[in-house]
C-alpha cells in the first residue's frame, strides 16, 4: 500500500500513465482496422451493418452511456455529497426503462439510421428531418463540448498539464484520435471501442470495490463510518440535501433524467445496430443490468472515496470531485492501478466522442443531405462519403469548442443535453409511435418549442448568471430560478405537440398503416447485412 | 411495375392493420407497457419527492448507518431489474409468436 499522495500536486506516474493509456490506443485502433475491412454500404457506416448481437450492443450501449461524467462526476459527487450523488445515479438507470417499453424495439422496427427516420416516417418529410436533425445536432453538441472540456481536467490532474496550451494539445489529441476511429472504424469499429471500453470500465470498478470492500469486511455500515469520519464526523452524507438545496429544482433535473435518456440521438442509434428488434430488446436487458451494476459499485467508489481520502483531499486536488475515483485507486493501488483507471478515463471520453460524432455526422449528411438538400435523389455511396467529411468537420469543432469550453462545468453541459433531449424529443418520439393524429406541425411546435424553451429558460438561469457558482458569476441576468428547465419545458413540449396536432390535420393513412404494422411486427424492418 | 409492387405491399399493411389479430397484439402491448411505466413513474417520483421534502425520514437509521433513503434508493435498483426481467420474458412469451406470425403474413402468408 501507498501513502497518500501530497495533494494539489499531480499523482502517480505520468509515463505510465501515458504508456497504459497508448496501450489501449494501439490495440483498440488494431481491432477497429480488422473488423472494417469489409466497410462499404450506408448500413455499415451508420449501423455497423445491423449485424451486433443484443449483448454486444448492450455492452456497447453500457460503454456509450456511462461517460466521463457519469463515471468520474457521479463516484465525486458521492465522496463529497454523500446521497445526492447516488439520488442522481438512480435517475440516470431508471431512464433506461423508457426506453426498453416505449422505444427501443418500435424505433428499430421503424427506422434505418437516425432518429428523425422515425419521427418523419409518416409526416412531412423535409420540415420533420430537418428539425429533428437541428435537435440531434443540438443535444450531440452540448453533450460533445461536456466530454471536450472534461479531457482538459482529467489531463490536469493524470499527467500533470496545467497550463491550458498543454491541455488544449491534448484536447486536440484526443480530437484527432476520434477522428481516425469514425473514419477508419465507422459504427461497427467504434462499437467494439464502446464494447472493451465498458469492459475494462466495469472491470475496473469491480477491482476498486473489491479492495474496498476487503478493507471494511464487506460492512457497508462500517464503511460509513469512516466516510463520516473523514466528513467532518457529521452523517449528512447519508442523508439527501447536502447537493441539492432547491426541492423544485431536483424534482426539475429528475424529469429531466429521467425522460432525457430515451429522446438521446446517440443512445437511439445503437438500436440499429441489431438485426432484430427481440435483439434491440436483448440490448437494453443488456445495459440496464450492466448500467445498475455499475451505479451500484458507484456507491462503494464514492464513500470509499470519501473514508479512505477524505472529501477535503479531494476537494484540494486538481481535478476537484472529479478525480475522487483516480485518488481512491492510486490509494489502493498505487501508480498501477491509478494508470489503469486514468486510461480508462480517457477512453472513456475517447468513445463516447467517437459514439456522438458519428450519430451528428449520420445526422447531417442523412437527414439534412440527403433527403432535405437533395430530396432524397442521392446514392449510398455518395451520402457516406459526406458522412465521413461531416464527421472531420465536427472532429475539428469538437476540438475548438473543447479548448474554449476547457474548465466549464461538466455536470451543466450535460445536465444541458439531458434537458433538451427531454423537451425536444422525447414528446415528438412518443407522439409519432403512439398517437394516430399526430401532425408534422404537432411534431414541429414540440421539436422547436421544447429546444427554444430549453435553451431560453437555461441561459437566464442560475447556472449561467446571477450565483458564484455560475458561467459568469459577476453577470446578473437570471430571472428564472431553476437551473434544470425540465419541469417547464417537458410539459410545455407535450403540450404544444397536442395544440398543433389538434388545430391541423393530416393523415396519411397508408403510412401511418405500414408505420404502425412495421413497429409492432417487424415486418418490413431493415435486415442485417451478411458479409 | 414497381408501383403497383408499392401498392399492393400498402394494401397489405392496411389489411393487417385493420385485422383482428393485429388490434389484439396492440391491445395487448399497450395494456402491459402503459400501465408499467406508470408504475415505475410513480414510484420513481415518489422516491424523489421523499428525498427532497422528507430528508429527516431519509435519514432515519434502521441498522447501522443503513438508512431508509439508502433502502429505497437500493429498492429503486431492484424494481428497475424487476420489470426488466419481467418485461423481456413476457414479450419473448406473449408478444414474439403473434408480431411473428403477423409479420410472416406481410411477407407473403396467409392469415389464418
Amino acid at each position: 500500500m501507498t501513502t497518500l499522495a501530497p495533494m494539489a500536486t499531480q499523482v502517480g506516474n505520468t509515463t505510465l500513465n501515458i504508456v497504459i493509456f497508448g496501450l489501449f490506443v494501439v490495440v483498440t485502433l488494431a481491432i477497429v482496422i480488422r473488423v472494417s475491412r469489409q466497410n462499404q454500404t450506408a448500413a455499415d457506416y451508420y449501423a455497423g451493418g445491423r449485424a451486433f448481437s443484443g449483448r454486444q450492443n448492450g455492452i456497447a450501449i453500457t460503454g456509450d452511456y456511462l461517460s466521463a461524467a457519469s463515471f468520474l462526476g457521479i463516484a465525486g459527487a458521492i465522496a463529497v455529497n454523500g446521497y445526492d450523488g447516488f439520488l442522481y445515479s438512480i435517475g440516470f438507470l431508471v431512464a433506461w426503462l423508457v426506453a426498453l417499453l416505449l422505444v427501443a424495439e418500435l424505433l428499430r422496427n421503424t427506422g434505418r439510421f437516425t432518429m428523425a427516420d422515425v419521427l418523419s416516417f409518416r409526416l412531412r418529410q423535409r420540415p420533420v428531418r430537418t428539425a429533428a436533425a437541428v435537435s440531434t445536432l443540438a443535444v450531440s453538441a452540448f453533450y460533445l463540448l461536456a466530454q471536450m472540456a472534461g479531457a482538459g481536467g482529467l489531463v490536469a490532474l493524470l499527467l500533470g498539464i496545467t497550463d491550458r496550451t498543454g491541455q488544449s494539445l491534448v484536447i486536440a489529441v484526443v480530437g484527432a484520435l476520434m477522428i481516425v476511429y469514425v473514419l477508419i472504424g465507422g459504427m461497427k469499429g467504434t462499437t467494439w471501442v464502446q464494447i472493451i471500453k465498458a469492459s475494462l470500465l466495469i472491470i475496473g470498478a469491480i477491482v476498486i470495490t473489491v479492495m474496498v470492500g476487503v478493507k471494511y469486511g464487506f460492512n457497508l455500515s462500517a464503511l460509513f463510518d469512516d466516510a463520516i469520519k473523514n466528513s467532518g464526523g457529521s452523517d449528512k452524507i447519508l442523508q439527501p440535501g447536502l447537493q441539492y438545496k432547491n426541492p423544485i429544482d431536483f424534482i426539475s433535473l429528475s424529469i429531466a433524467l429521467v425522460l432525457g435518456t430515451a429522446g438521446l440521438p446517440h443512445v437511439l442509434m445503437r438500436f440499429y445496430t441489431v438485426p432484430t428488434s427481440k435483439e434491440a430488446r436483448r440490448s437494453v436487458v443488456w445495459a440496464i443490468w450492466l448500467i445498475g451494476l455499475f451505479y451500484l459499485l458507484t456507491l462503494v467508489l464514492g464513500y470509499g472515496a470519501a473514508a479512505l481520502v477524505g472529501p477535503d483531499a479531494i476537494k484540494a486536488a486538481p481535478g476537484k470531485q472529479n478525480s475522487a475515483a483516480p485518488l481512491l485507486a492510486y490509494h489502493l493501488g498505487g501508480e498501477i492501478l491509478l494508470g489503469v483507471i486514468s486510461a480508462v478515463a480517457f477512453a472513456t471520453i475517447l468513445a463516447v466522442v467517437a459514439g456522438l460524432t458519428i450519430t451528428a455526422s449520420a445526422s447531417f449528411a442523412h437527414d439534412i443531405y440527403a433527403h432535405v438538400i437533395k430530396k432524397g435523389e442521392i446514392d449510398a455511396d455518395s451520402e457516406v462519403r459526406v458522412a465521413r467529411r461531416t464527421a472531420v468537420v465536427i472532429g475539428i469543432v469538437a476540438i475548438i469548442g473543447g479548448i474554449f469550453a476547457n474548465g466549464q462545468n461538466i455536470a451543466f453541459l450535460v445536465a444541458l443535453a439531458f434537458a433538451v433531449a427531454a423537451s425536444a424529443n422525447l414528446p415528438t418520439i412518443l407522439y409519432s409511435l403512439f398517437w394516430k393524429n399526430f401532425t408534422t406541425r404537432g411534431a414541429l411546435f414540440s421539436m422547436y418549442g421544447g429546444l427554444a424553451s430549453a435553451l431560453i429558460l437555461i441561459i437566464f438561469s442560475p447556472t449561467v448568471s446571477g450565483v458564484a457558482t455560475s458561467m459568469f458569476p459577476t453577470a446578473n441576468f437570471a430571472w428564472f430560478p431553476l437551473n434544470n428547465p425540465g419541469i417547464v419545458t417537458v410539459p410545455l413540449s407535450f403540450f404544444l405537440g397536442w395544440l398543433g396536432s389538434v388545430t391541423s390535420s393530416e393523415h396519411n393513412a397508408a403510412k401511418y398503416a405500414e408505420m404502425e404494422v412495421r413497429s409492432l411486427t417487424g415486418a418490413g424492418a431493415e435486415k442485417a447485412i451478411a458479409h | 411495375m414497381a408501383q403497383d409492387i408499392d401498392e399492393a405491399r400498402t394494401q397489405r399493411y392496411i389489411e393487417v392493420q385493420q385485422s383482428a389479430e393485429f388490434g389484439e397484439l396492440r391491445a395487448k402491448f399497450r395494456r402491459f407497457v402503459f400501465p408499467m411505466t406508470a408504475l415505475f413513474l410513480a414510484w420513481y417520483f415518489l422516491y424523489v419527492v421523499l428525498a427532497t421534502y422528507a430528508p429527516s425520514f431519509m435519514a432515519t437509521k434502521v441498522l447501522g448507518n443503513i438508512t431508509i433513503g439508502l433502502i429505497l434508493g437500493l429498492l429503486q435498483f431492484a424494481s428497475t431489474f424487476a420489470i426488466t426481467m419481467i418485461y423481456a420474458r413476457w414479450a419473448d412469451r406473449e408478444l414474439d409468436p403473434a408480431a411473428a406470425k403477423l409479420a410472416e403474413h406481410m411477407e407473403g402468408g396467409s392469415l389464418s
